[in-house]
């Protein structure tokens, strides 16, 4: 990972996500008052936040600073104690958390577990009393059912092909060079990288340029010399990618070097749905173009697939941005750019379907992580009140039960 | 051959894709048609309940009826300001961009309902559902036959058959159901079966809100007003005859507090059901034979100091109180789920703690005591899905509170608001301007020491100044 990749992603993100909590902590942690009905009136009802208990974070080999970090920083915050899982793919990562995070938090609370395959499947027949899971769709399923044997509640964060559609009506310089940006960034090993691009045959055509210069721009004429592109984490992921090449016709790049595990900025031309580069996640700096009529088969090909994380449009027309919305449904949503959704950290992030459950960043992982405990504190006294909802029933006491807990329908107002 | 209810998902999720459930318009005319179907049917209602398990009327008014147009009303009173798109905050790189939370229906959703409040708990995730843009399969209990009948006949006449059905099944069907792939599943039942659905739901990666049951703990100290504890307590726990899930289902209190609790209680159930409870028109019977039975065999613990009494061929099971238990005893094995009653000795508040810390974790907690120490102690340092001091049941009238629980009794929460967003996916959306590049040029290669520097403080949050005063 480039450096300023990893100082921006591994540590500034980080450090964002803390300062935020530590910032508002003190706000999320309170008790938060609730409204009352009549019956109710002079009782105290508010919402306590406890935590979970022990919980759980396993974190995948792509950001594995960033996607630990973060959910951890939530998990402390509501107040539990954690596990912490690192991913064993990303060894050298593995091994600092490992070593580092003890020095640095109570071991009494907080442990880290390295763990293969094997491993991890014994860990979770433990019952914790949360579990985020940041990886493949496959597993997340695996997790769920391990869950489910305990009744824990989940957060997954999985992935899937993330749809970047650009009209017609577009700046085709800038629109190429946030999509490459997005696509090449950390060598398109990014769960909300721009998967595959859909567009017309003519901006198609518009867009090869446009890409060949923002990826000259980017990293040289010989990205394999820039210090600023990434390589693939490990052989296995090499080969899978490698093997995504043989799609469309190669426009831009193509080369690799198994020895470096680098897969050149490549753009795939006339890609076809069945191809092998649209049957999986890329997770690769690999852009697939498939073209498309018009906006309208756009949104049916993205519809006939499982939801993504994210989903892209890219149009000078917001009107086209707002079906693309209206008519799609993904985790989270970005018009004319690709990434920057994340860096909000006032935004829910998550996914829906085969993309994930659950949502974090922010308040959102103290939520997550929280129980939010009905609380209602009455007097021991006051007994008259209570007196119309004991037995023996009669009519007179239901309608002053029902007076006195009801609520009413509102006044219907047309101007909205 | 296929599974029997791919036709039924298929057709409603080709409704969902059709958008017809997304307009407001839509939502309002849906839910208002349960308006109409909650008052045109309130006497099926009644009675349905009646046949089921004996009902009260005024339980099933109030439960069924009263407590589902609050949810309605609720609802609708809102509806159009949770749907808004909710605009939030923004970082220095993208202050002059637009960034909200879009709230987004799941798509079809499966409601499975239980058999003790057959009608407000399938109504009241319902309403949410449908206030949320969801097309729903809607599953009653088979339990209680008269009111699934009610449910699968009434239900379809007054809801758009295009985007919501009933179904009908018993163990083996709602397998076979579950097996289909849902966008969201709502599950209320027990914990056994919680586990059942969670499974299936892992298979399709399908995000659910499960409402499970436990023994709710009901911790009575001994500075109280006895005889408003024993009529508050006692009201909780005999309601429905007990088949409430958030009934207090054992109490615990010193041994003194056992002696003077147990007259009130006497005169507190003599107050509501008169000298024989099986003549009151205000008392509940068990939903069926197997409840019944089961109910019964937990009667054979410790000893009977009220009640007792049991009547087969009514299902009838006496308000009971039962003393000198050992936690091995039947009755603290399971949830009772009837109208038992009882009650463990405990040396203080802090065994009473920790005897509620060594069991699962309930649905809800109860704590009595005229001391708000006392109080504030046991909801510090239990965990539970609710807590209410100083009565039963009450939390659970309020919509502004989140109803769910925790561990062993469930997962998620619904109610009010909670009950739109349980079936609403929160996407995290960001309008970015096509121009503007010049913004963005700190980020792209080629990378340097000063575009870090310019990147760092457009997306930085900073750390406040810590105040000792706060």
């Amino acid at each position: 990972q480039p450096s300023f990749e990893a100082y921006f992603s591994e540590i500034l993100l980080c450090k964002n996500e803390l300062n935020n909590t530590l910032n508002n902590l003190s706000h999320w942690m309170k008790d938060e008052n609730a409204g009352k009905n009549l019956v109710t009136q002079l009782d105290s009802a508010f919402i306590r936040k406890d935590p979970y208990g022990v919980v759980l974070i396993i974190a995948p080999w792509n950001y594995p600073i960033n996607l630990f970090l973060v959910p951890l920083i939530g998990a402390i915050a509501a107040g539990n104690c954690v596990v912490v899982k690192p991913s064993e793919t990303a060894k050298s990562t593995e091994r600092l958390v490992a070593e580092m995070l003890s020095c640095y938090l109570d071991n009494d609370c907080f442990a880290v577990v390295t763990a293969g395959v094997q491993e991890t499947t014994r860990l979770l027949e433990n019952k914790f009393d949360y579990i985020f899971f940041t990886g493949s769709t496959s597993v997340g399923r695996i997790i769920m059912t391990a869950a489910a044997k305990h009744l824990t509640p989940i957060t997954l964060e999985l992935g899937g092909k993330n749809p970047c559609y650009v009209s017609d009506t577009c700046d085709v310089q800038n629109v190429a060079r946030r999509v490459a940006w997005g696509r090449f960034f950390n060598a398109g090993q990014t769960c909300i990288a721009p998967d595959y691009v859909l567009c017309s045959v003519e901006m198609q055509e518009k867009l090869m340029p446009a890409l060949r210069e923002a990826i000259t721009e980017f990293f040289g004429p010989n990205p394999q010399e820039s210090p600023d592109f990434g390589r693939i984490v490990g052989d296995k992921q090499f080969r899978r990618i490698r093997a995504l090449l043989c799609s469309g016709r190669v426009a831009i790049g193509g080369q690799t070097d198994e020895k470096e595990r680098y897969i050149a900025p490549t753009v795939l031309a006339d890609v076809l749905p069945s191809d092998p580069a649209m049957q999986e996640e890329i997770f690769g700096p690999i852009l697939p173009i498939v073209v498309v009529a018009n906006m309208d088969e756009a949104i049916d090909f993205i519809n006939a697939r499982p939801q993504p994380l994210v989903i892209y449009a890219f149009s000078c027309d917001s009107k086209v941005v707002n079906q693309v919305l209206d008519r799609t449904s993904s985790g989270g949503f970005c018009g004319n750019d690709t990434l920057m959704h994340v860096t909000l950290t006032s935004l829910p992030f998550g996914g829906i379907g085969n993309s994930g459950l659950g949502k974090y960043h922010s308040k959102f992982t103290f939520d997550t992580f929280t129980h939010h405990r009905g609380c209602l504190y009455r007097s021991m006294g006051r007994e008259a009140l209570n007196a119309p909802r004991y037995p023996p029933y009669s009519q007179q006491k239901l309608g002053l039960l029902t007076a006195t807990f009801e609520i009413k329908r509102k006044g219907m107002c047309t101007l909205l | 051959s296929g599974n029997p209810y791919a036709g039924l998902v298929s057709r409603l999720r080709a409704a969902w894709l059709s958008g017809k459930t997304r307009p407001m318009e839509y939502r309002v005319a849906q839910l208002e048609a349960l308006g109409r179907f909650l008052d045109e049917k309130k006497q099926d209602v009644m009675e349905a309940t009646a046949l089921d398990m004996g009902k009260p009327p005024f339980e099933a008014e109030f439960s069924e009826i009263a407590l589902c147009k609050n949810e309605l009303h609720e609802a609708l009173n809102n509806l159009s300001h949770w749907m808004k798109d909710k605009h939030v905050d923004k970082n220095l790189a993208t202050q002059l961009d637009s960034a909200f939370i879009r709230k987004d229906p799941y798509g079809v959703v499966l409601i499975i309902a239980p058999w003790n409040y057959p009608v407000n708990l399938l109504l009241r995730p319902l309403i949410g559902a449908i206030a949320a843009g969801n097309c729903v399969v809607i599953k009653p209990s088979e339990m209680t036959k008269n009111t699934e009948r009610l449910m699968a006949e009434a239900l379809p006449s007054y809801l758009d058959k295009d985007c919501f059905a009933v179904v009908t099944a018993g163990t083996q069907e709602t397998t076979r159901l579950l097996e289909n792939k849902f966008d969201y599943i709502f599950f209320t039942g027990s914990p056994s079966v919680g586990r059942i659905v969670m499974t299936a739901a892992a298979k399709h990666l399908t995000p659910v809100t499960l409402e499970l049951g436990g023994k709710n703990p009901c911790y009575v100290s001994d500075t109280c007003d006895v005889q408003n504890v024993a009529r508050r307590v006692a009201w909780g726990r005999f309601f429905n005859a007990g088949q409430t899930c958030v009934a207090p289902d054992y109490v615990l209190c010193s041994t003194d507090m056992q002696e003077k609790l147990l007259p009130p209680l006497r005169k507190a159930i003599t107050e509501f059901f008169g000298p024989n409870p099986q003549e009151s028109p205000d008392f509940a019977r068990m939903a069926g034979d197997k409840q019944f039975q089961r109910v019964q065999t937990l009667l054979r613990s410790g000893r009977v100091a009220i009640g007792g009494q049991t009547d087969e061929k009514e299902r009838y099971i006496a308000p009971t109180v039962l003393v000198d238990l050992q936690p091995s005893d039947p009755v603290m094995q399971e949830e009772i789920f009837g109208p038992i009653l009882p009650i463990v000795t405990v040396a203080n508040i802090d065994e009473a703690i920790d005897f509620i810390n060594s069991h699962e974790r309930p649905l809800v907690v109860y704590a009595f005591s005229s001391d708000d120490k006392v109080v504030n102690q046991v909801l510090d340092r239990t965990s539970s899905g609710g807590f209410c001091s100083n009565d039963t049941l009450m939390h659970v009238s309020l919509t502004s509170l989140p109803f769910g629980g925790i561990g062993n009794s469930g997962l998620g929460k619904y109610h009010g608001r909670f009950s739109f967003d349980a079936f609403t996916h929160h996407r995290g959306c960001l309008y970015r301007s096509m121009g503007r590049e010049a913004l963005n040029a700190p980020r792209y290669p080629p990378y340097s020491q000063q575009k870090l520097r310019i990147v760092q403080t457009a997306a930085r949050v900073k750390r406040k100044d810590t105040c000792a005063l706060l």
